[in-house]
């Protein structure tokens, strides 16, 4: 058990100590400030600009970078639903796979879009190496650099700085963050043993002398960038609970910290933004503030394991169900809160055999989209929760309230508002259609508590662009192709718009300046109301479903 | 004012008060038409709620068959409790607007439709209705009169009764020319002699229509803040729609069904309906402390603004220091004693009319010096902003004069006199003091100096403390020497002086503060004031000063005590307190509406564990939770009229404070509240 605890607690601290190196660094390039990588990188940055045709890089207004941000967007997707619609006669196609399901590619394509990578197929049946390379693993990139952008020009208008270029976030995004940490990142789970090859399917005669199919591919790359850029989609249909995509514990420990590395820099970035380390410090305290209670009631979930098994055995054992042994409950529960927190999405163990308050963590994290939360967006949220803090409890000090010296008046709630509105529209509504209808629709697996925890997931999954699945559901039809790709879409580019307009407006207010009547944003006090608006705002919309999906569940297995 | 007539004048509310909430009680009810609710997009759902409640009263069935025991009295009782819960916000909503309309009707009483006398062209006098009266009309008024009109005097001087706006019983002198007395407001009584009067407002465009239009709230348009507010209030009420729409079809799938009423009472007690209820209370009721100030805002806007100031921008004289300065000490020089300069300041001094001059006088006579020349032959020199001397010319020849040192200097040295050295030295001395000294001469000898001191107003300093504290950073401008200048400053404790200032100055320095993001308050009353009173985020005119300055201003303090302003900034930010409070407060009572609501719904899903209050039933559960959420409002009532006592304190300590008493206490008292009335409701057999 020790053993288990110090497993996750050593996770933590690495993550810890990332932080302030990686969110310096991050600031550094988006500050345009000189780092160590220029001498190599600034040639390829110049061949990129001319490639794409960006002769100045002029800043943009909120509506510009909307607009580069869709554009960009639109046009990358349907070059890749093209791919996929076509890969039987394109190249790289050693494991002969053929025609895509028109609805499946649609949602794939906005999936791996909207770095949320949904998968509603298996990698290694449903996709061609070329498909699986060239169309998803450049959407993984360019839909990680796309939230890592949204989330700079977020805090650039929130410090009173102009939005930027989201070509050149874009481009920077790509070469001095992602790239070079996933050619880093590839090389050391090459080492740890991840394969690495564009050679076909291994056919093999095992031990009992039947014939056994080996999938296997250009895996080592496609892991690191699925984790570091918090997309999630497997290269394999049981994605990081597979072997090859995550052999050992060394795999382990690298794609769980590199899920968290940017969403927990960033906070720091934010820091050096404001020239306010202590704001971010407090904003990273908020986050581990919900994230380490779900990692521990999620690990004691797993390690009392099924009141009703242990009954049956007369001890306590924990739940190994849908788990890889190699991983034990300890690390498959970290791993599971910590892909849900930092909207990732990959899994290292069936998120449906979690115990009832894993199923309550996961889906909180999910709800509130703040735990770390997405690529760039999920900071973003953090932000919009402080700014809806210090409206809401602000007033108390007898003035208009302020953040960072600029007034929140109503456009900037306006905007705000629209983040808080989506998510539920986005989860509850197409979820309530499912359930009525679940014969006709759901094809749940488990009907009562836990089927009603599989849709919500599902839609919750999707809305927050994370991607994972509590699975157990029948999801490859068209009507939860088309939903959860309704979902998926609300869930990123509403919300980006809100979030750009808004940091647009905050850059155009003439700050006020700092007095003792200034209600101060920077202390434990204000953090902690903070957490509380959260818990209000974030969780009370959802503590109904909640209360009928895992907590009924769990008082159903130990009443 | 004096405390005195302002306490009058709230015993006059009271007593007001009985038939006000007679009339709040037919208001509330009026105003449940529909197109009276939709202005409130919370209330309004709780409006349609009711509706819905009260036809599944009527027939249970409605929308199939009801899950519920006992329908028929459950449905009643919800549609009651919610017809209840908006008749109560209607209730906070008419006390708020008839508390100032009862002001307003006594400021309408002095506006009867009257004659008016106007002067034609030609001089002959027209006897028209003063409704017909317009900007530019030249009118004549006599003893006896009310002012039909606000305007400014072109002649004569009189006496004007203005107790019916300002409260002040002493009668005003008013008179042409000069900056201050000479505005008039319509609705004042003149009490003697006749004035001719330039009208400078059209009908029903006048100050007291404006103070009418004001406190009544008839014209109160939603300040920016509390827009803002309205947004996310309306937001949080659609999530909670959401919630509550989906509710039905998530919880049939797991065979725990709800019913309608249910779900209708789970949505208003989960939508900020207390502070939804509330918040045109708490706004009308901000207009209306301001109002019982004595200081008419034109906007709410204004007062709000209030709040957020950052600098204060005071002129010396009137705000920070009594107007009069009074004579402490007589500094001889050139080898002559205490009693020959009093001798010659006496001498200087007895035409002189002004509280200096007359406090020059009772100091000489204090020290046994007495009036030695003869009075009717003499002649006084009166003090002009040219010479800034004044004296007295005796039938001897003798010329005596006081005034400014250089002034002095300069009229005995074109005399031939010389200056002692030791003038210079007692100048800054005195200077360094904080007073102001005046030089005395008889012909071209210079006998000394007046020490003219300075009294700052009692508790004046620490007022300024109390603002430092509150973040705000206070400026005085003074026409003083710059030593003079620091010395008042830093007995009165402001943070920055600007001496020798002029009116131009004092824009200069609005200017320069906004330029660094700062909201500035300033008061004034002269038409030289104007430009700065526009500029200024908080321009706050004297009742008794020009009609340019009001103009200008977007308060006008009735009293014409510049103090005020401090009061004021006080006044805006309790009223944004008031409404941070009851917002925290309201959401935070969601919490506990849960964990009553939510596990005594759902106890057939088997998370009857979650039932912490240990609530009685499911119906009981529902119904103490609407009791509660229904109660609150008229609980709060009295806050949002009182408004939250505001203390000056830094940001961070307010925000401590009343974080622990609206947020803690909101959610704890809910928790408390909702199982005592569960307690009743189930003893009473309700449930």
């Amino acid at each position: 058990m020790l053993q288990g605890w110090l497993q996750i607690a050593l996770t933590l601290l690495i993550v810890i100590v990332i932080t302030p190196l990686l969110g310096r660094y991050i600031a550094h390039v988006f500050l345009n400030e000189r780092t160590g990588l220029d001498a190599i990188l600034n040639p390829l940055d110049r061949l990129m600009y001319r490639a794409i045709g960006l002769r100045s890089m002029p800043d943009m207004t909120g509506w510009q970078y909307i607009r580069s941000v869709l554009i960009s967007n639109f046009m990358m997707g349907a070059a890749v639903l093209m791919v996929l619609l076509l890969q039987p006669l394109l190249p790289l196609n050693p494991t002969g796979v053929g025609m895509m399901n028109w609805d499946i590619a649609l949602h794939t394509t906005i999936s791996f879009l909207t770095n949320t990578d949904q998968q509603h197929y298996s990698g290694e049946t449903t996709l061609s190496y070329g498909s699986q390379v060239f169309a998803l693993g450049f959407l993984m990139f360019t839909s990680a650099a796309t939230g890592l952008a949204v989330g700079i020009a977020f805090i650039r208008g929130l410090t009173g700085r102009s939005l930027g270029n989201f070509y050149q976030d874009l481009v920077l995004s790509i070469t001095r963050i992602l790239l070079p940490i996933s050619l880093v990142g590839a090389l050391l789970l090459l080492a740890a043993g991840v394969p690495e090859t564009i050679a076909g399917a291994l056919q093999l005669k095992t031990l009992e002398g039947t014939m056994q199919t080996i999938a296997r591919g250009p895996v080592a790359h496609f892991e690191i960038i699925k984790q570091l850029g918090e997309n999630g989609g497997g290269f394999f249909g049981a994605n990081s609970a597979h072997p090859f995509e995550n052999p050992n514990g060394w795999t382990n420990l690298i794609e769980t910290v590199a899920m968290v590395a940017i969403p927990s820099s960033l906070i720091y970035t934010y820091g050096i933004f404001t020239h306010n380390l202590k704001q971010a410090w407090l904003v990273y305290a908020i986050v581990l503030a919900f994230f380490i209670p779900f990692v521990i009631i999620t690990a004691i979930g797993e390690f009392q394991g099924n009141p009703q098994v242990n009954a049956i055995l007369g001890e306590i054992s924990p739940n190994l169900e849908g788990k890889e042994v190699r991983f034990g409950w300890a690390q498959t529960a970290l791993w599971a809160v910590t892909t849900t927190a930092t909207m990732c999405g990959a899994v290292n163990g069936m998120h449906d055999s979690l115990m009832p308050s894993g199923g309550f963590s996961t889906l909180l994290n999910l709800f509130l989209q703040i735990v770390w939360g997405g690529q760039g967006t999920g900071t973003a949220y953090l932000f919009v929760y402080l700014i809806l803090a210090v409206f809401l409890t602000g007033l108390m000090v007898g003035r208009t309230p302020e953040f960072l010296g600029r007034k929140i008046e109503k456009t900037e709630i306006v905007f705000a508002s629209v983040i808080l509105l989506v998510h539920p529209i986005a989860i509850l509504i197409p979820a309530a259609i499912t359930l009525a209808f679940p014969e006709a629709l759901a094809g749940i697996s488990n009907p009562g508590f836990h089927g009603l925890s599989q849709v919500i997931y599902e839609y919750a999954s999707a809305s927050a662009n994370n991607g994972s699945g509590f699975e157990g559901l029948g999801d490859a039809t068209v009507w939860w192709n088309l939903s959860a790709g309704v979902s998926i879409l609300l869930g990123r580019y509403v919300p980006i718009v809100a979030l750009l307009l808004l940091a647009e407006s905050m850059s155009q207010k003439q700050p006020v300046p700092m007095t003792d009547g200034t209600l101060r944003t920077d202390t434990g006090l204000f953090t902690s109301i903070t957490g509380v608006v959260i818990l209000i705002l974030g969780v009370l919309t959802f503590l109904p479903v909640l209360a009928l999906g895992p907590i009924a569940e769990a008082f159903q297995l130990s009443p | 004012m004096d405390t005195k007539s302002r306490s009058s004048r709230q015993a006059k509310a009271k007593a007001a008060s009985q038939g006000l909430y007679q009339r709040a009680m037919k208001e509330s009810v009026l105003k449940l038409d529909p197109r009276v609710q939709i202005r409130n997009p919370v209330m309004f759902l709780v409006w349609i709620g009711t509706i819905v409640t009260a036809l599944l009263t009527i027939n249970p069935s409605l929308f199939g068959p009801p899950p519920d025991q006992n329908p028929l009295l459950f449905n009643g009782l919800v549609t009651l409790i919610l017809l209840f819960t908006l008749l109560f916000a209607n209730f906070a909503e008419a006390v708020a607007e008839g508390r100032g309309k009862a002001q307003a009707d006594s400021l309408r009483a002095t506006q009867s439709d009257s004659l008016a006398r106007k002067l034609a062209q030609d001089g002959t006098i027209q006897e028209i209705s003063s409704t017909a009266l317009r900007k530019g009309d030249v009118i004549k008024v006599i003893a006896g009169d009310v002012i039909p009109v606000d305007g400014e005097v072109t002649q004569g001087v009189a006496s004007v009764d203005e107790s019916a706006i300002t409260g002040e019983s002493a009668p005003v002198l008013k008179q042409p020319g000069t900056d201050i007395a000479s505005s008039v407001t319509g609705g004042t009584r003149i009490l003697s002699d006749e004035l001719t009067i330039r009208v400078t407002s059209d009908p029903g465009k006048g100050f007291i229509d404006r103070m009418i239009a004001l406190v009544e709230g008839a014209e109160r348009s939603k300040t920016p803040n509390e827009i803002a507010l309205t947004v996310l209030l309306a937001v949080l009420t659609q999530v909670f729609l959401i919630v509550i729409a989906t509710l039905s079809p998530i919880a049939n799938y797991v065979n725990s069904p709800v019913s309608i009423t249910v779900l209708v009472s789970l949505l208003v007690a989960l939508i900020p309906t207390t502070i939804g209820g509330l918040l045109s209370a708490i706004g009308i009721a901000g207009m209306d402390r301001v109002a019982q100030f004595n200081v008419i805002a034109t906007s709410g806007r204004a007062v709000e603004a209030c709040g957020d100031i950052n600098t204060l921008v005071l002129d010396k004289t009137g705000t920070i220091t009594l107007g009069n300065r009074l004579a402490e000490a007589f500094i001889p020089v050139n080898g002559y004693s205490v009693k020959d300069i009093a001798q010659v300041a006496l001498d200087s001094s007895i035409f002189d009319e002004t509280p200096e001059g007359k406090s020059i006088v009772s100091l000489a006579e204090r020290l046994g010096v007495v009036v030695t020349i003869d009075r009717s032959a003499s002649d006084g020199i009166d003090f002009s902003a040219r010479t800034r001397m004044s004296g007295t010319d005796l039938p001897d020849g003798t010329h005596v004069r006081k005034g400014a040192v250089d002034a002095v200097k300069g009229f005995v040295r074109s005399r031939g006199g010389s200056i002692p050295a030791e003038l210079d030295a007692e100048y800054e001395h005195i200077s360094g003091l904080g007073g102001t000294p005046l030089a005395v001469c008889q012909n071209n000898d210079i006998y000394g100096i007046i020490y003219l001191k300075d009294i700052i107003k009692p508790g004046i300093k620490e007022r300024f403390d109390q603002l430092r504290r509150m973040g705000i950073r206070t400026i005085m401008l003074t026409g003083d020497n710059r030593i003079t200048a620091s010395v008042i400053a830093r007995e009165a404790g402001v943070d920055d002086f600007i001496a020798e200032a002029t009116p131009e100055d004092k824009i200069e320095v609005i200017r320069a503060e906004q330029a660094k993001g700062k909201l500035v308050a300033m008061t004034g009353d002269g038409t030289n004031d104007a430009p700065a009173l526009a500029q200024a985020n908080v321009g706050v005119a004297m009742n008794s000063g020009t009609q340019a300055a009001k103009e200008a201003a977007n308060m006008v303090d009735l009293d014409s005590d510049p103090t005020k302003l401090i009061d004021i900034v006080t006044i805006g930010k309790q009223l944004l307190i008031t409404r941070g409070a009851l917002t925290t407060f309201s959401i935070a009572n969601d919490i506990a509406k849960y964990f009553a609501i939510i596990p005594a719904i759902f106890a057939g899903a088997g998370i009857g564990k979650l039932n912490v209050m240990g609530l009685a039933s499911t119906q009981s559960a529902v119904l103490s939770a609407l009791i509660y959420n229904a109660l609150i409002i008229p609980a709060l009532i009295p806050l949002a009229l009182k408004g939250v006592k505001f203390r000056p304190l830094t940001a961070n300590q307010l925000l401590g404070r009343n974080i622990l008493i609206y947020g803690l206490g909101g959610v704890i008292a809910p928790f408390i509240a909702i199982k005592a009335l569960d307690i009743i409701v189930a003893a009473v057999g309700l449930a």
